[in-house]
């Protein structure tokens, strides 16, 4: 349980608290971008100061022969498969967080958005709103950190846009991604194809994106630190698909609204019911302890770094191992079946032994009064 | 987690219910004042464990103990009103944001332009205040005995920090004279009362046995966990079948009988009783806490003198019907119907202490069989 509850209200909700003090001279060309510490109206004119990030700021980081150009539009080889593509707006604040950063979310999100389409991730798009006066220490170190996870999770950004606004009009560094993947054979995947019968697997814990955010947004400090679980899932989820392609019927990675709208979402979407146990989810202590002391149900709250998987019971035991094998789902449980009973909604079994009806909230979840 | 796993042990809960069937040989109706422990009841389907039958059984009856329900729409009339103001940063805690006043909520002034914040904890409004001096800071002061001492601390730091645009919107309500109304009214048919334990922390007990000896009614302090309130029905139900009426206190672990006496001695000096209406319920005499004389300066709604408020209830809310424990929220009918957490009528479908939204976010628009049949495997 925390310790100690502390509130800063000094750090303005456009705070770079917690915010890398790098500087980046070691940039390909450090001086004309020094010339301006941060962004001014003419980086998003573009002229010259426009030209000159991209050469030294976003060409250098996310280098690949599609972006090489330049060009208007990149031109990319996908073969003859059918393609999936997704996009994502990110506006996060904290720009930095404990295990991650806007950069990371805004590739990450775009990558399992596609991975759990059934699709393998290929390029994504990038594009950055700065408010004028945002550091460009800060941005240099966002962009790094997209090129690094791009990288990662084996993708490449081919093509990109940066767009300034006046100081007031934004907050600091808002992204946008767009992601095209491959869809890969003989897997059929969507949110309408959860079958009664199915067995319902998570690849981890819940609520760790969601309670990370919180605690340094709302300057809750914790005992121990609490780290966003943002991570590309579409190494974890090929593994799956790859042994067990055929027997998965839906995936979704539960960002907002958390695992409780997920599973409402899809018991509507493909006219099933869904019967979780809630002693089997995941939470890690120090979630659910910050939960209690907000009054927040970690169902609700967003991850970044897990997806739900609708399988066929036969398969379940394969696939539950087989996330278990990565390193991202350590964690990874069963958590309930599909049901032909009572039609769109979750339902849980408590640890006392009663069942609750888990509904679709209306907004995000309020710290209670006491 | 210590102190919360250990009471929510689910073989531990269905001995302990089992118990309450084995000496239940009556109906008996108990009353759990507080809002959190009807949300727990519900949650936990703590209620559907206990005995139900013809001629015997435990009906838990939803007492008024949420604040945010029991505050006055004018009040909130009047919050909204001040929230709107420029150069006015408002705070309050999140589910206040929104309970509807008449036209509008706390969200739609933020939407407008309004700088309305949640915070934690009345004193980081005391911080906000020191930090913009060219700001009036308002704290909406809402709760029971719980929340009453940040409250009074908030205003004694402004005093002593002198603080000239700090204040307070000040609607705190007492628990005692809300058992003495609903024990009072001719309509009355709660025998039994689950003491709320959080307000005991603050308080203790001490003031209760003179009401449990008037009324002839058995009282427990009792907790938020599952077994906390298993323990507390169960010990109230020995006393009903025993003909006892004594006050007991199964939150040992967090109450005592004086309670926190520096608390007590804050809130003795930074306030004074008053009467205060009671949203759903009316005006109950003595029954709340207004800034004393000596703080008085710190009351918004002296500062910012807000008049010409006209307020409309919805007609079809039956609220006060369900604060009072006359009816369970499902047989309002316009719950889950008209009234949702959606487009609220009350505020008891959206406070997190609300008995209403207990039942919709709880799935109680699903009859006891259905839900008992939705679970069969995972």
């Amino acid at each position: 349980m925390a310790k100690d509850l502390r509130v800063d209200v000094a750090d303005s909700p456009s705070s770079t608290q917690g915010s890398p003090t790098r500087d980046f001279a070691n940039w390909s060309c450090p001086l004309p971008l020094a010339d301006y510490p941060s962004i001014v109206m003419g980086h998003g004119g573009g002229g010259k100061l426009g030209n000159e990030l991209v050469e030294h700021l976003f060409l250098p980081a996310f280098r690949n022969p599609a972006l090489e150009n330049l060009g208007d539009a990149a031109a990319l080889d996908l073969g003859s498969g059918r393609i999936a593509m997704s996009t994502d707006s990110f506006v996060v604040q904290p720009l930095f967080f404990p295990g991650g950063s806007i950069g990371e979310l805004a590739v990450n999100g775009t990558v399992n958005d596609l991975a759990v389409s059934g699709a393998t991730p290929k390029y994504l798009s990038a594009s950055f709103i700065l408010e004028e006066g945002f550091p460009l220490a800060q941005l240099a170190a966002i962009v790094e950190s997209m090129a690094a996870t791009a990288k990662s999770a084996g993708v490449q950004i081919v093509t990109g846009d940066t767009k300034v606004v006046e100081r007031g009009h934004g907050d600091g560094c808002y992204i946008n991604t767009a992601g095209i993947g491959v869809l890969r054979n003989g897997v059929q995947v969507g949110p309408h194809r959860a079958r009664p019968g199915d067995a319902i697997l998570i690849s981890g814990t819940i609520g760790d994106h969601g309670m990370a955010i919180m605690s340094v947004r709302e300057g809750l400090e914790f005992e121990s630190q609490i780290r966003s679980d943002c991570a590309a899932l579409n190494g974890m989820i090929a593994t799956v698909l790859d042994a067990a392609g055929g027997s998965v019927h839906a995936m979704r990675d539960p960002t907002r609204g958390g695992l409780a709208s997920t599973l409402n979402e899809i018991a509507q979407a493909s006219g099933v019911g869904i019967a979780i146990d809630e002693e089997s989810l995941p939470v890690r202590p120090e979630v659910q302890s910050a939960c209690e002391l907000l009054g927040l149900d970690p169902v609700y709250v967003a991850n970044e770094g897990k997806v739900v998987l609708f399988v066929d019971e036969e398969a379940a035991d394969v696939v539950l191992d087989l996330l278990r094998g990565h390193p991202l789902g350590r964690n990874a449980a069963r958590i309930g079946q599909v049901t032909a009973e009572h039609i769109g909604l979750l339902v849980a079994r408590t640890a006392m032994g009663s069942n609750r009806v888990i509904p679709l909230q209306i907004g995000e979840q309020l710290p209670r009064i006491c | 987690m210590k102190y919360l796993t250990e009471f929510r042990d689910g073989e531990v809960a269905q001995r302990m219910a089992r118990e309450i069937h084995a000496v239940t040989t009556r109906p008996w109706k108990i009353m759990e004042v507080c809002g959190g422990q009807t949300h727990s009841i519900i949650k936990n389907g703590i209620d559907q464990m206990l005995p139900n039958g013809v001629d015997m059984g435990v009906e838990m009856i939803h007492g008024p103990g949420c604040p945010v329900c029991v505050t006055p729409l004018e009040l909130i009339d009047k919050a909204l009103a001040i929230a709107a103001q420029p150069g006015v940063i408002f705070c309050s805690f999140g589910d206040m944001l929104r309970v509807p006043g008449t036209d509008k909520d706390l969200f739609q002034i933020k939407g407008e332009g309004g700088d309305v914040r949640i915070v934690y904890s009345p004193l980081d409004a005391v911080e906000l205040a020191a930090k913009n001096p060219d700001r009036q800071v308002v704290f909406f002061g809402v709760g029971f005995e719980t929340t009453a001492p940040a409250n009074a601390m908030s205003v004694h730091v402004a005093k002593r920090r002198g603080l000239k645009n700090f204040s307070v919107l000040v609607s705190h309500v007492l628990v005692p004279p809300a058992i003495t109304a609903i024990l009072g009214a001719p309509e009355n048919k709660v025998q039994a009362f689950l003491l709320a334990g959080h307000v005991c922390s603050v308080m203790g007990y001490w003031e209760y046995p003179p009401l449990a000896e008037r009324f002839r009614v058995p009282m427990v302090v009792t907790g938020f966990e599952p077994l906390d309130l298993l323990d507390g029905i169960r010990r109230t139900v020995l006393q009903l079948e025993q003909g006892s009426y004594e006050v007991e206190n199964a939150y040992e672990r967090v109450v005592n009988f004086e309670g926190n006496q520096p608390a007590q001695k804050l809130l003795a000096e930074v306030f004074e009783v008053t009467d205060r209406a009671w949203r759903g319920i009316g005006v109950i005499p003595k029954s709340g806490w207004r800034l004393s004389e000596a703080y008085r300066e710190f009351d918004a709604e002296d500062r910012f003198q807000i008049s010409g408020i006209r307020t409309v209830e919805s007609p079809l809310c039956r609220a006060g019907d369900v604060l009072r424990g006359v009816i369970k929220p499902a047989e309002c009918a316009a719950f889950g119907k008209q009234c949702t957490p959606r487009h609220p009528l009350g505020a008891t479908m959206v406070s997190s202490e609300g008995a209403c939204a207990a039942y919709y976010n709880y799935g109680r628009f699903l009859s006891a069989e259905e839900l008992a049949k939705a679970v069969v495997s995972c």
